[in-house]
């Protein structure tokens, strides 16, 4: 059974370990600047929201990249930038609905969530289980993912 | 057990093969491109010109992934089709017989009948070809003019820039890449060009470009004379004023041309069992509903896709092309999105520090969709923009959102997540 992350608002307090985490996990430092999961703060509502990449079947990122730089992982079903072929050309940036592939200018290249090889660390970071890595077809996080996918006139497909 | 041919792999024939032989284990496909290379990717050429990558690094896939995938891939010119007798005819005499086709013949540059454009040191940047040209000619110091500031001859400026020439860009319109920005933004990417020592001439032709003797020319071959009478050396120019779909072998075919091929939102043409995608294709635009050649590589792609699901049996639809469009021009990073130029009546939201090179303007639809975002500039923005497009194709009403983002534009994200979370019913 392939597992997703499971992104609860509700649950979700705005101390940003998983930002911490995530950046600690790919760069070797805190700095959440750099996380590829992102918590955005609505203070009308006094609430946060954890958001990050949700490895859709779509890959509009894969799809678009000229130089086959973005693959899937097998095991995780990841979406995931190889940086040595990754030519920095940013389409994937554009071409991704949900905004979670970003151009780094450190680095010439894009980052995005490869779910840490398929043990997120931003899941085991959290300390209120806002963020869980849990069965594919679970709960809220699918349904939202669905929503995106389903409104997306472009991903209209009936066998 | 049916045949498939796919005319022309760039990234849009290369993707529905790709997508067919996903979707359908068992048919024949075949994969015809009249390039010396294998598959490449265009869009790659700027990091080759500068040596981030070699040639093999353009490449859209591994050398075998076809065979591996079980896709014949043919280097050949189709010559012409017969959709009467269902075949192509190759220009080396050969015939294939199909059952279905899709043409994916991209497009070639505009020559402008401008004298001297023949010369052998005037060149295109289009092909890998013509990359390796260029690359033995724009060496450390040598003049160079760059015809064009439209998309893609912006692309490629940075490449030149950092080969270290003299750079002199000559643009017909007011200002930089007019069909993708708007004053504010295309002002700005000037200005910025201009402070990296880069010659920005707007509103200005070239009339003519004629040979000089290198010996009382400053060593170069080459004079181009501007229609306000200046005139620049130049050892290499470089045209980039537009391009036409590729679809001078599809005359008498009975296909229905305008442009390009057109075709319906399923990516077929007139004839049901003949396909078309990419820079050939004139599909429908997702926010004028007209029916355009787009010439970008995401709706390449996305072209391919939706045919590749046709031609394996699925009934796969879009509701049109999104234009967009993304340039790094000296690190100066722009995007535009759809109607980047708004709508009549639309509101807008805009912020705009040209001290730094910063600016954001989104456009709102009219009527019933004045909450909706339509389109959208940015300059300078990296993070989160692809949510630009989520918001823009899944036409979600804003609502409050739409305020918000009057107050303060940079909060796309947050209206993005707002509208597909649910953020209510917390407890803490
Ligand atoms: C330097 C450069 C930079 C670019 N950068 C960007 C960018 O940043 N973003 C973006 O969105 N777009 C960019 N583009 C545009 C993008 O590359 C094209 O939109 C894309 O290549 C279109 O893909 P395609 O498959 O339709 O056509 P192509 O890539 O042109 O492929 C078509 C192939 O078909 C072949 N062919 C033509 N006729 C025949 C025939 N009769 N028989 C057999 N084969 C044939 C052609 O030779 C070609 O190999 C760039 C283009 C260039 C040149
Ligand atoms: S930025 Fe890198 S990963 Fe993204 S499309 Fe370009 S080459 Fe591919």
């Amino acid at each position: 059974m392939q597992k997703s992350l499971h992104l609860d608002p509700a649950k979700c307090t705005g101390c940003l370990q998983c930002e911490m985490a995530c950046s600690y996990e790919k760069l070797g430092e805190f700095n959440p600047s750099r996380s590829v999961i992102k918590v955005f703060t609505f203070h009308e509502e006094g609430r946060f929201a954890p958001y990050t990449c949700t490895q859709c079947d779509e890959a509009w990122c894969l799809r678009a990249c000229p130089v086959d730089a973005i693959t899937m992982d097998l095991a995780s079903g990841a979406k995931i930038v190889i940086d040595d072929k990754c030519v920095g050309c940013k389409v994937c940036t554009i071409s991704c609905p949900f905004g979670t592939i970003n151009y780094v200018q450190e680095t010439g290249k894009v980052a995005k969530c490869d779910l840490c090889g398929g043990d997120p660390e931003c899941a085991k970071a959290c300390p209120t289980d806002a963020i869980t890595y849990i069965d594919a077809n679970a709960t809220g996080y699918d349904r939202m993912k669905a929503f995106a996918e389903k409104s997306l006139p472009s991903a209209n497909t009936s066998a | 057990m049916k045949h498939h041919i796919i005319i022309g792999a760039g990234p849009g024939g290369v993707v529905a093969a790709e997508t067919l032989r996903k979707t359908n284990p068992t048919d024949q496909i075949t994969l015809i491109g009249d390039e010396a290379a294998p598959p490449y990717s265009r869009m790659a050429i700027p990091y080759l010109l500068v040596e981030d990558i070699e040639e093999s690094g353009t490449f859209l896939r591994a050398t075998d992934h076809y065979k591996n995938h079980g896709i014949d891939y043919i280097q050949g010119r189709v010559a012409n089709i017969d959709p009467n007798t269902k075949t192509c005819v190759l220009e080396d005499g050969s015939n294939l017989s199909y059952d279905e086709l899709c043409i994916a013949t991209g497009s070639t540059p505009i020559s402008p009948p401008i004298e001297g454009i023949d010369l052998p040191d005037v060149h295109s940047c289009w092909t890998l070809e013509d990359a390796r040209q260029i690359s033995a000619l724009a060496t450390p110091n040598s003049n160079v003019v760059l015809m064009g500031a439209g998309f893609i001859g912006c692309i490629i400026l940075e490449s030149l820039v950092k080969r270290k020439v003299n750079l002199s860009v000559i643009e017909m319109g007011s200002r930089m890449v007019p069909r993708m920005l708007d004053e504010n933004a295309g002002g700005l990417l000037k200005q910025w060009c201009i402070e990296d020592g880069v010659g920005v001439y707007t509103s200005t032709k070239v009339n003519a470009i004629k040979l000089a003797d290198p010996d009382i020319n400053n060593g170069s071959s080459m004079q181009v004379i501007l229609d306000n009478g200046a005139s620049i050396n130049a050892d290499l120019v470089i045209s980039a004023t537009g391009v036409k779909p590729n679809i001078q072998f599809l005359q008498n075919s009975g296909l229905e041309i305008d442009q390009g091929v057109l075709v319906n939102n399923k990516m077929q043409t007139n004839i049901p069992n003949i396909y078309a995608v990419g820079d050939v294709a004139q599909g429908m635009d997702f926010s004028t509903g007209e029916y355009t050649v787009q010439a970008i590589q995401p709706t390449a792609t996305d072209h391919g896709r939706i045919a590749g699901l046709n031609m394996a049996g699925k009934n796969a639809e879009h509701n049109g092309s999104l234009n967009m469009n993304i340039l790094d021009t000296l690190g100066l990073i722009s995007t535009s999105y759809g109607l980047w130029m708004g709508q009549e009546g639309g509101d807008t939201a805009e912020i705009y520090t040209p001290e730094v090179f910063k600016y954001m303007n989104l456009r709102f639809g009219i009527d019933d969709e004045s909450d909706v975002l339509v389109g959208a500039t940015t300059i300078g923005l990296t993070q989160h923009v692809g949510v630009l497009r989520g918001l823009i194709e899944s036409k979600i009403h804003l609502g409050e959102w739409k305020q918000r983002l009057i107050n303060n534009p940079m909060r796309i994200m947050d209206a993005y997540v707002a509208s597909t979370q649910e953020l209510d019913n917390v407890v803490h």
